[in-house]
């Protein structure tokens, strides 16, 4: 292979040109998906970190076995289950739809994981001095505790919400249209690698600055402990 | 406040007075009884036949009465029938050896803990009752902890200023104003804007003070309030704890702070092993002490 033939297989202008409006296409799906599944996973997430302070083994035990059923299924496993897999028990559900439960049981899961540890990084004398005046569970919780525990473990919530993004190429295997999606259509169409190599400069552009901002936010963390 | 009105309306004592009627109160002592209606609280307590005649300080009306308190930690049984009756604005002193159950009692008398059995009264609101409304209770019982507990992600204003928020329902403009108020009264009004990692232990301590005080409670606890603090950050705190008792607020005071125990304290009372060990005026406890275990204690505490 020469060189000319490695830029014109991976780095072809005009076929760049020629697969942009459904690279477009799928960036902005990638984007929608995201703006969906990260809220969907984070509100799961505070329920479950929410329910993890509950002390009742009724709560705690299928709690427990939530989590981590849900964070040892692989994610693609999970979505294939219930896109291709519910269907037999005559539970017809969308692409979206699919996407959707999928992610809010497997990245949920692990955003509760990450809230729980920023829960119990407070210490309990915040609960104690809230309730003391007066403050209710709930409103002790709202104003006092959970605004502590979101910047206890902000670098670690930045960097889960960075794996989901990543994750919903996954969403490709449902038939999703998004750029990952997207960019094997164009290969195929095009018979050539640049569509998928211009996929994976897209994920880069739009995912190196939190990852930037991620390794600030861990420093400043460091140095932050005396 | 509904909960509150029932029990009033229920013939407990003091719920529905105004705020400042207090020192009439306790002026009237003497008269208590004649000016009051049947079966307000005299009749209460005298029926419950606790009033002991070696209370003579029990004069006032009690805004505290702790009876009977059992606390179990597991096997552990950290108070074993504590009693704990404290005045209108006397200022009760409790001391002893760390594990004997002190910082608990004082726990139970805002239900952080739950004692496993007696009865806790404050300002004649049954904390242990299931429908007493816990939050509205809590408001008249101010606490300061060893360890501050300022929320580090508020300003000193914000910290004084949540309660009044989001308990009281008062708009900012005015839960700010009373929490400028509060923090004048510990003189650090110019601190308002700082946060707890922008003041001293001391300082933070204050604000504390002043995050109780501003819900205008009718008991203030304090637990250990100066043990975390460097020495020379000790007097602003126990100063701000003598203004508060100069303006007659009632107080629980548990601490290791002798020299203050016996210049400002009304009562001392040594626990030990659970229990309340011996009790009396400073100059009594201090001075000639009748059991020998607070005597042990006393002979450590200055020799240390």
């Amino acid at each position: 292979m020469t060189f000319d033939d490695f830029l014109l297989a991976f780095f072809s202008l005009d076929i760049l040109r020629q697969a942009w409006p459904i690279l477009w296409m799928g960036l902005q799906q990638t984007l929608l998906l995201s703006a969906v599944v990260v809220p969907l996973g984070v509100l799961g997430g505070t329920v479950l970190a929410l329910l993890s302070t509950v002390r009742h083994p009724l709560v705690r035990w299928p709690l427990m076995a939530w989590v981590d059923l849900f964070r040892a299924v692989p994610p693609l496993v999970l979505l294939v289950f219930v896109y291709a897999g519910l269907p037999f028990a005559g539970l017809e559900v969308s692409a979206l739809g699919a996407v959707a439960i999928g992610f809010f049981l497997n990245t949920g899961a692990y955003y509760g994981e990450v809230l729980r540890a920023g829960i119990e990084s407070v210490p309990r004398g915040q609960m104690e001095a809230a309730r003391s005046t007066g403050l209710t569970r709930g409103q002790a919780m709202a104003w006092v505790i959970l605004p502590q525990a979101v910047r206890n473990v902000l670098p670690d919530l930045i960097s889960n919400t960075l794996e989901v993004v990543k994750l919903t190429s996954i969403a490709s295997v449902v038939a999703m249209p998004e750029l990952l999606f997207q960019a094997r259509q164009a290969q195929s169409v095009t018979y050539n690698a640049t569509p998928i190599m211009a996929a994976a400069v897209i994920y880069f552009l739009l995912l190196w600055p939190v990852v930037r901002l991620l390794s600030r936010l861990e420093n400043r963390q460091i140095a932050g402990r005396r | 406040m509904n909960a509150s009105d029932d029990r009033s309306a229920a013939g407990r004592e003091g719920l529905n007075r105004p705020l400042g009627e207090t020192s009439d109160d306790r002026s009237a002592a003497g008269r208590e009884g004649l000016n009051r209606p049947l079966g307000e609280t005299s009749d209460d307590r005298s029926a419950a036949g606790r009033e002991g005649p070696d209370r003579p300080r029990q004069a006032h009306r009690p805004i505290v009465e702790a009876r009977g308190i059992h606390k179990h930690f597991g096997p552990l049984h950290v108070l074993r029938g504590v009693d704990l009756v404290v005045a209108e604005r006397e200022l009760v002193f409790v001391i002893g050896p760390s594990g004997s159950g002190k910082s608990t009692l004082l726990r139970c008398l805002n239900r952080l803990e739950e004692p496993s059995s007696g009865s806790v009264m404050v300002d004649g609101i049954d904390l242990l009752d299931r429908r007493t409304d816990l939050n509205a209770a809590r408001q008249r019982i101010g606490m300061v902890f060893q360890s501050f507990n300022l929320y580090p992600h508020m300003t000193a204003l914000g910290n004084v200023a949540l309660a009044l928020r989001k308990v009281q329902g008062k708009a900012r403009a005015e839960a700010e104003a009373r929490a400028m108020a509060a923090l004048e009264r510990v003189h650090l009004a110019d601190r308002a804007g700082h946060y707890p990692g922008q003041l001293s232990g001391g300082q933070q301590q204050r604000v504390a003070i002043a995050r109780a005080i501003a819900l205008e409670p009718r008991v203030m606890l304090f637990d250990e309030p100066t043990s975390a603090l460097d020495p020379e950050l000790v007097g602003g705190v126990l100063q701000a704890m003598r203004e508060l008792r100069e303006g007659g607020m009632t107080m629980v005071v548990v601490s290791h702070e002798m020299g203050f125990a016996r210049a400002a304290a009304d009562r001392v009372v040594f626990m030990a092993d659970g229990a309340v060990v011996e009790e009396g005026p400073p100059a009594q406890v201090f001075g000639a002490p009748r059991e020998a275990r607070t005597r042990a204690f006393l002979g450590q505490v200055e020799r240390a």
